[in-house]
């Protein structure tokens, strides 16, 4: 479904993403893991042209995107739930799930959207009305996934959900990523919590200084240790 | 002494409601694009030669009305087009430099093209006579000016609240890459904001011009002028801040203009633009501040 090679991010003079090459099938959970600064939101940025690409390849269903704009890549099916959530905090909850929507062709569909998210986080429709800005951190991730799903994604990527949330609410987000992998939908995620996302991913890449270093199944990634010295600094 | 306050209150809103609706193009337009547009008082200009051509032509004032707010609308969505797309991602400084490019050069083309000195404009009679309250008398015009800045406000929270346009640019102004991300045209939602800028200059333009009857090249100028301290001290990039800063520097004229001493009011301006220092003195940030300052543009 997605198949990127040579993949490079630069910033300035600054090179974040030093040519990364990773592909997700459909139906697929894949984990992106490593230790800050590896590069791994700067990849994810790239594929929806949030951050500036230098080059690379970027395919999706059998197409080159790499040069299409964000605002078009929502249209094809692609979305990104970002880091540090980036809801709209001056508008309602509601207002952000259906800006989530607004690049759907589909409006007949609109309702069911609605009806899926607020199935899936019962909390946002007792919210509804509220500020998005006045919810907990918890609420606010499951208002940036809820957001991103309104769009019907065909890919979705999900850039550190466990981001600065208390341990409960993590295992609760975690469990809600497996749920969305097994209603179909495709799902790249960013993550620092490594133990964690290997309980759920089927496969998982491991980067250190803006390349991969390891690649592999989630067992495989748990029994070697090339994990841990990506973290560390010494993979 | 209460009828002349009363009387003295009704001029207040109907200026300030002037105020306010320029105010909130200006702050529409920078919430979104982080620019002032300096090129807003011309726009109230184009809406005034409008104005006086179709008078000449012989249009009713109740279709040219319309027409001037829309050439507003349509030279503001033109001017984004021409001048500030190609500047869009430069910095504020250039965006700044480049409004009162196109400021000066349509200045000069009103000079040059239309006229160096203030022209007519024909105006309805029936909106320079009064209607009697009890003991004192209201101008229509006045009426008129108020009925229409509470319309405009209506209509204005209305799209913004209840429409995926309005509602997109919103969320823009918060943060325009997650905004793109979720599928908004930058294009589109830009050109939206600047006809909807265009448009409360129109409006504003049309009431200005049926209070003074004439138009000439600098008209926007001073209103703008004004439109731009009201949005500063309203809270520069906020909708509601912009309304409360143009009622408020409404009531500060108009309460100044009819109280104070007589030997004080040639120090009119300078006294009312003190107390707009001390408002900020007391409230850096404006009235009503914009929740996300600096927050990316695009």
């Amino acid at each position: 479904m997605l198949k990127v090679s040579g993949l490079k991010v630069a910033y300035g003079a600054v090179e974040a993403v030093r040519g990364v090459d990773l592909d997700v099938e459909q139906g697929e959970l894949v984990a992106l893991l490593g230790a800050n600064g590896a590069g791994k939101s700067s990849t994810l940025n790239a594929l929806v042209g949030l951050s500036p690409l230098k080059a690379g390849r970027i395919e999706f269903l059998s197409e080159d995107i790499a040069k299409l704009p964000t605002e078009v890549l929502v249209r094809r099916g692609i979305t990104l739930s970002p880091e540090g959530r980036r809801i709209f905090a001056s508008l309602s909850v509601a207002e952000n799930l259906r800006l989530g929507a607004y690049g759907r062709a589909e409006r007949d569909q609109l309702d069911e959207a609605y009806d899926q998210v607020f199935a899936l986080f019962p909390i946002l429709k007792e919210r509804e009305t509220q500020l998005a800005g006045t919810l907990s951190g918890g609420q606010q991730q499951m208002l940036a996934i809820g957001r991103a799903l309104m769009i019907g994604p065909k890919l979705l990527l999900l850039d550190e959900p466990s981001l600065g949330l208390a341990p409960q609410i993590v295992e609760t987000i975690f469990e809600l990523i497996s749920a969305l992998r097994d209603r179909g939908i495709t799902i790249l995620m960013v993550e620092q919590n490594v133990a964690m996302s290997l309980d759920i991913v089927d496969r998982g890449y491991v980067m250190a200084g803006g390349e991969i270093v390891a690649a592999g199944s989630a067992q495989e990634l748990k029994a070697s240790n090339v994990v841990e010295n990506a973290y560390l600094g010494t993979g | 002494m209460l009828d002349l306050i009363l009387q003295q209150t009704i001029n207040a809103v109907a200026l300030g409601g002037t105020y306010a609706l320029l105010a909130l193009g200006l702050a529409i337009v920078f919430s979104i694009m982080g620019m002032i547009n300096f090129a807003h008082g011309e726009l109230m200009t184009i809406s005034g030669y409008t104005l006086m051509y179709c008078g000449l032509a012989g249009v009713p004032f109740v279709i040219s009305a319309p027409l001037a707010i829309l050439a507003a609308a349509g030279a503001a969505v033109m001017m984004e087009r021409v001048a500030f797309r190609p500047v869009r991602n430069a910095s504020a400084a250039t965006m700044l430099v480049t409004s009162f490019a196109v400021a000066a050069i349509l200045q000069i083309l009103f000079q040059n093209l239309i006229a160096k000195r203030s022209k007519p404009v024909m105006i309805p009679d029936v909106l320079s006579e009064s209607i009697a309250f009890g003991d004192f008398l209201i101008g229509i015009n006045k009426l008129l000016a108020i009925a229409t800045t509470i319309a405009m406000l209506l209509f204005l929270n209305w799209f913004l609240k209840r429409t995926d346009v309005g509602i997109a640019m919103r969320a823009a102004a918060e943060d325009f890459p997650i905004a793109q991300l979720m599928g908004v045209q930058a294009n589109a939602v830009i050109a939206g904001a600047f006809a909807l800028s265009g448009m409360l200059a129109g409006v504003a333009a049309v009431l200005w011009v049926s209070q003074r009857a004439s138009v000439d090249p600098l008209m926007g100028f001073v209103p703008v002028l004004k439109a731009f301290i009201a949005a500063i001290l309203g809270g520069l990039g906020s909708l509601t801040g912009a309304v409360a800063g143009g009622f408020m520097l409404g009531f500060i004229e108009i309460y100044l203009t009819a109280f104070l001493p007589e030997h004080l009011l040639e120090f009119k301006e300078p006294i009312g633009l003190g107390i707009v220092v001390l408002m900020l003195l007391w409230r850096p940030n404006g009235l009503i501040p914009a929740a996300a300052i600096g927050s990316q543009k695009v």
